[in-house]
C-alpha cells in the first residue's frame, strides 16, 4: 500500500492511500465531527458533519467517504464549515423532541456533546414538536423515535455485524422513522437476536436498555422488611 | 435477422400501405380524451364507407399539440383535426374525398409546428408504436446495423462523442465522456440502464418518447451496450406509466421475435437483452444512485458520488445511465453522423431539446426545438403567448431544481449554459409559463413543498433543512414574517445547496433563490415591518397585541 502527502489545516501529513480524509485527519490527531460515522461500519455519508472543504473543488466532500489524494490541500475547521455544522445541529434539535433534562442518555449523547463542542446554544429554527410514540414491547430495549437522527448506525449493525436485519427505514423525508421488520412492534419480531448492538451504537438516547429510562425505578418495599427482619428476628429466609 | 430481412421488412412494410392514411394521436393525452373512441369510430365508419382497402387508420404517439386534443391527422391530405369526437368519423371520412365537413382544422403553418425541429420526436405521430415493422419503415434498426457491422466499438463512442450530445436527464453531461468511461472501465458485466422516472413536476417528455416510439429508445441503448461492453440493459420507469410500460414490454417482444435484441443480434456475436423495472413512484429514484439501489430491490436512496456509476454501478458493475430523451437521439445521430448532429444547437449545446410546454400559455403540449432558440420564440411564437393578451411574468424551467426566469430575460437562448446563469436550469425538459396572476412566492413554496415530501430523508439539511425552507415561507405567505426570518431562509438556502448528499437537496433552494434573485420585492413587500417584540402574543390576522415596538422598547 503506496503512501501518500497532503496537508490537513495546514500541516503536511501522511497516510495510507486507501484512508479517507476522515481517517487521515484522525491519525493525525485532528478531530472532524461525525454523526452518522462509527468505527466499524460502512460509512453513508448522511449526517454532513463531518464536510470539509478541499482545495480546487467547489463542492464541500464528506471526510468520512472521501478518500485522500497526494497534494490534497483540506480544510477541516474554516468559520464557514463550523457556521454549516451548527446549523446542521440547530435543524436536528428543531426537527423531533429531543429534551436532554429527561433523556435517559443525558450526559452520555453524542448530539449532546456535539452541540456544546460546537457552540450550538440556542435554535433559531422552530421546533416542529412531531407526535412520535415509543416502543417498549421487546423484553429487554426500547426505542423513542423522539429522539432518533435517523443516523441509521442501528440498521448498519444489525444488518452488517449482527446479520439479522431487523431494523430499517421507512418513509420519506421528515416522515422517515426506524421500524422494526415489516413495521411491527418490536417485541412480536421473530429475527431480532436480542443482541442489544444497535443500543450500543445509537449516538442518542432513542434506544436505550429498558429499566433504565426516566421514571421506570420501582421500589421493591418488601426488601425493608427483609432487612428489618433479618437483623432484628434473625431470619434470613421469607 | 440480416440487413436484406431489415430491408425487406421495411419495403413489405412501405408496399403494403394504403394510399390514405388516418394518424389518430394514441399517446395517454389523448387517450383520457377519448382517443380510443374516435379511432374505433373511424375504423367504423371507413368500413362502413366500403373504404378498408384504401384508407389506413394508424395508431400513432403524440401529435404534439396535447390541448388540442384528441388529434387526428389525414395523409396525404396534410390536415390535422382537432378535439374530434367519435361523432365527427363522418366528416373525417368525407373529408378524405375532399368533402368539407365541420371540423376543427388545426393550422400547420402556425409556429407551433413551424418552428419545430424534429430529431428526437421524428417518428412521434408518424410511426405505430406497437408495431415494430412500421419502425424499421421508417429506417428504424438501420444504426444499430450499421454499428455493428461496420463499426468498432470505441468508434461508436467517438461518434457520439463528436456529436457533441448532453445527457438530457438535467445535468448536461457529455454522453460519449460517460460511454468512454464505462467503455474503459473493466467489469465482469456491464449494465446499460435507461432513467424513465422522470418526476417533475409538469413533465411528459420522456412518457411521450416511450409511448410513441418505443423502439427507437430500445435501439439507442442497443448501440449504447455493443459501444461499451455491456450485454444487460434496464428500463426503470415509474409505476404512473402503465401505457408507455405496455408499449415497451410489447416493443421488447417484438425486437427479440426478430432477433434484433436478445443472443446474436443480425447473426453476429453481440448479445443484448432488456428488463424492465418499474418504480414506485419516488421523484428521488431518478437520481442515479437511489435508481440503481431501487433496481438491485433496494431502497432508494442516494449514495455519495464518487465512485460513480460509470465506475461502480449495479451489483458493484459499471454502469451506463442515459435518460430515455438521451437515448432517443443514439439512432439518428449513427444514421446521419456526427457532424451533421453538431451543425444542429449551439457552440456547446448540440441537436434539439423537448418540453413540455405547460402553464398559462395558448398552446400547450410536446415540442422539440433547436437548442439555443430564444426563450421569448418558445413561448410567444411556438406557445402563442399568455390567453386573453395577459402578460407573461416568468418562465420556470429545471422543474424543483430550476427556476424562474423573468419577462424580460426572455431574450435568452435556451441552453445549457445560459440558463444556468440564469439561477434555473434546463432540467429534463418541464417548462412553464407564469402570467401576470401568478405570486412567486407561492411557486417557491410549492416546488418546496415538493422537495419535502420527495426528500428521501437520508441526509440532515434536505430532510430538515426544505421542513424549515417551506415553514418560512408559509411565514412569510402568511405576512407574518419578519426581515429576520428572511435572512434564515437564505441562510437555510445557502447551507441546503452546499451540504446535501444528492441533487434532489443541492438544488431544492433554487426556486427560492431565483424568485429571490429577480421577484425579491414580492418577498419584502410580504414582511411585516415591526419585529415581533418578545412577549408580545400574535393575532391570527398577523398584527399583534400592545404598543409598537418604540414604545414598547421605552417600557
Ligand atoms: C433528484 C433527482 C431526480 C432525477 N430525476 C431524473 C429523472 O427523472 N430522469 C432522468 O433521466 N434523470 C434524472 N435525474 C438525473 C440522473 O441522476 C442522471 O444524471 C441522468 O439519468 C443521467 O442521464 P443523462 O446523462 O442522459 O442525462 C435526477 C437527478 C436528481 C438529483
Ligand atoms: S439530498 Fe435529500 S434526497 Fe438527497 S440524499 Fe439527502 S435527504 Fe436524500
Ligand atoms: S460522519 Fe460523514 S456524513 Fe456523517
Amino acid at each position: 500500500m503506496a503512501a501518500k502527502t497532503l496537508t490537513i489545516d495546514g500541516r503536511l501529513i501522511s497516510a495510507a492511500e486507501d484512508q479517507t480524509v476522515l481517517q487521515a485527519a484522525k491519525d493525525a490527531g485532528i478531530q472532524i465531527p461525525t454523526l452518522c460515522h462509527l468505527e466499524g461500519l460502512s460509512d453513508i455519508g448522511a449526517c454532513r458533519l463531518c464536510v470539509v472543504e478541499v482545495a480546487g473543488s467547489n463542492k464541500l466532500l464528506p471526510a468520512c467517504v472521501t478518500r485522500i489524494a497526494e497534494g490534497m490541500q483540506v480544510r477541516t475547521d474554516t468559520e464557514r464549515l463550523r457556521h454549516y455544522r451548527r446549523m446542521v445541529l440547530e435543524l436536528l434539535f428543531a426537527e423531533r423532541n429531543h429534551v436532554c433534562a429527561v433523556c435517559v442518555a443525558n450526559g452520555h449523547c453524542e448530539l449532546q456533546a456535539l452541540a456544546l463542542a460546537l457552540g450550538m446554544d440556542h435554535v433559531r429554527f422552530e421546533y416542529r414538536f412531531p407526535k412520535y410514540s415509543v416502543d417498549i414491547t421487546h423484553h429487554s430495549f426500547g426505542i423513542d423515535h423522539n429522539r432518533c437522527i435517523l443516523c441509521t448506525r442501528c440498521v448498519r449493525v444489525c444488518w452488517y455485524i449482527e446479520g439479522a436485519g431487523t431494523k430499517n427505514v421507512a418513509g420519506r423525508g421528515a416522515e422517515c422513522r426506524i421500524i422494526t421488520d415489516l413495521n411491527q412492534s418490536w417485541g412480536t419480531s421473530e429475527t431480532c437476536t436480542s443482541c442489544g448492538k444497535c443500543v450500543q451504537a445509537c449516538p442518542t438516547g432513542a434506544l436505550f436498555k429498558r429499566g433504565s429510562a426516566v421514571a421506570e425505578m420501582e421500589r421493591d418495599r418488601t426488601r425493608l422488611e427483609f432487612i428489618v427482619n433479618a437483623r432484628e428476628k434473625k431470619q434470613w429466609i421469607v | 435477422m440480416d440487413h436484406i430481412d431489415l430491408l425487406e421488412t421495411k419495403n413489405r412494410e412501405l408496399r403494403t400501405r394504403k394510399p390514405l392514411c388516418l394518424r389518430v394521436c394514441m399517446a395517454a393525452g389523448c387517450m383520457s380524451s377519448n382517443g380510443q373512441a374516435v379511432k374505433d369510430s373511424l375504423e367504423k365508419e371507413i368500413r362502413a364507407a366500403g373504404l378498408a382497402d384504401q384508407v389506413e387508420v394508424r395508431r400513432v404517439g403524440c401529435l404534439r399539440l396535447c390541448c388540442e386534443g384528441p388529434l387526428v391527422a389525414s395523409d396525404p391530405k396534410g390536415e390535422l383535426y382537432q378535439k374530434v369526437t367519435p361523432d365527427d368519423a363522418h366528416a373525417v371520412v368525407a373529408a378524405l374525398k375532399n368533402g368539407n365537413g365541420e371540423l376543427k382544422r388545426g393550422d400547420l403553418q402556425h409556429p407551433f409546428f413551424s418552428r419545430q425541429m424534429s430529431i428526437v420526436l421524428e417518428n412521434s405521430g408518424v410511426v405505430d408504436p406497437e408495431r415494430i415493422e412500421s419502425y424499421i419503415a421508417a429506417d428504424g434498426y438501420q444504426a444499430l446495423h450499421h454499428a455493428l457491422m461496420e463499426m468498432e466499438p470505441k468508434d461508436v463512442v467517438d461518434t457520439v462523442f463528436r456529436s457533441g450530445l448532453r445527457g438530457r436527464g438535467g445535468a448536461g453531461y457529455p454522453t460519449g465522456l460517460k460511454w468512454s468511461t464505462v467503455a474503459k472501465t473493466s467489469g465482469d458485466r456491464k449494465f446499460v440502464v435507461c432513467n424513465a422516472d422522470e418526476g417533475d413536476p409538469g413533465a411528459f417528455m420522456d412518457r411521450s418518447v416511450l409511448e410513441s416510439d418505443p423502439q427507437r429508445v430500445l435501439e439507442g441503448m442497443a448501440i449504447a451496450a455493443y459501444a461499451v461492453g455491456a450485454t444487460q440493459g434496464y428500463i426503470y420507469v415509474r409505476a404512473e406509466y402503465p401505457l408507455a410500460i405496455a408499449r415497451l414490454n410489447t416493443a421488447i417482444r417484438q425486437a427479440k421475435q426478430l432477433g434484433l435484441l436478445g443472443g446474436g443480434i443480425f447473426e453476429s456475436g453481440f448479445t443484448f437483452n432488456v428488463e424492465i423495472r418499474i418504480g414506485a413512484g419516488a421523484f428521488v429514484c431518478g437520481e442515479e444512485t437511489a435508481l440503481l439501489a431501487s433496481v438491485e430491490g433496494r431502497r432508494g436512496t442516494p449514495r455519495p458520488r464518487p465512485p460513480f456509476p460509470a465506475e461502480s454501478g449495479l451489483w458493484g458493475m459499471p454502469t451506463l445511465i442515459n435518460n430515455v430523451e438521451t437515448f432517443a437521439n443514439v439512432p439518428p445521430i449513427l444514421r446521419r453522423g456526427a457532424e451533421w448532429f453538431a451543425g444542429i444547437g449551439t457552440q456547446q449545446s448540440k441537436g434539439t431539446k423537448v418540453f413540455a410546454l405547460a402553464g398559462k400559455i395558448q398552446r400547450t403540449g410536446l415540442i422539440e426545438v433547436p437548442m439555443g432558440m430564444p426563450l421569448r420564440t418558445i413561448v410567444e411564437e411556438i406557445g402563442g403567448g399568455a390567453p386573453e393578451g395577459n402578460q407573461i411574468k416568468a418562465v420556470q424551467t429545471g422543474g424543483p431544481s430550476g427556476g424562474c426566469i423573468p419577462a424580460n430575460e426572455l431574450d435568452t437562448p435556451v441552453d445549457y449554459e445560459s440558463l444556468v446563469r440564469l439561477g434555473s436550469i434546463m432540467g429534463s425538459g418541464g417548462m412553464i409559463v407564469m402570467d401576470q396572476s401568478t405570486d412567486m412566492v407561492d411557486v417557491a413554496r410549492f416546488f418546496m413543498g415538493f422537495c419535502m415530501d420527495e426528500s428521501c430523508g437520508k441526509c440532515i439539511p434536505c430532510r430538515a433543512g426544505t421542513v424549515q425552507m417551506h415553514a418560512l415561507l408559509e411565514k412569510i405567505l402568511k405576512g407574518q414574517a419578519t426581515l429576520r426570518d428572511l435572512q434564515r431562509l437564505e441562510e437555510l438556502c445557502d447551507m441546503v445547496k452546499n451540504t446535501s448528499l444528492c441533487g434532489l437537496g443541492q438544488t431544492a433552494p433554487n426556486p427560492v433563490l431565483s424568485t429571490l434573485r429577480f421577484f425579491r420585492e414580492e418577498y419584502l413587500h410580504r414582511l411585516r415591518s415591526l419585529p415581533i417584540s418578545p412577549g408580545i402574543p400574535i393575532l391570527p390576522n398577523g398584527s399583534h397585541h400592545g404598543p409598537p415596538v418604540a414604545e414598547a422598547a421605552k417600557t
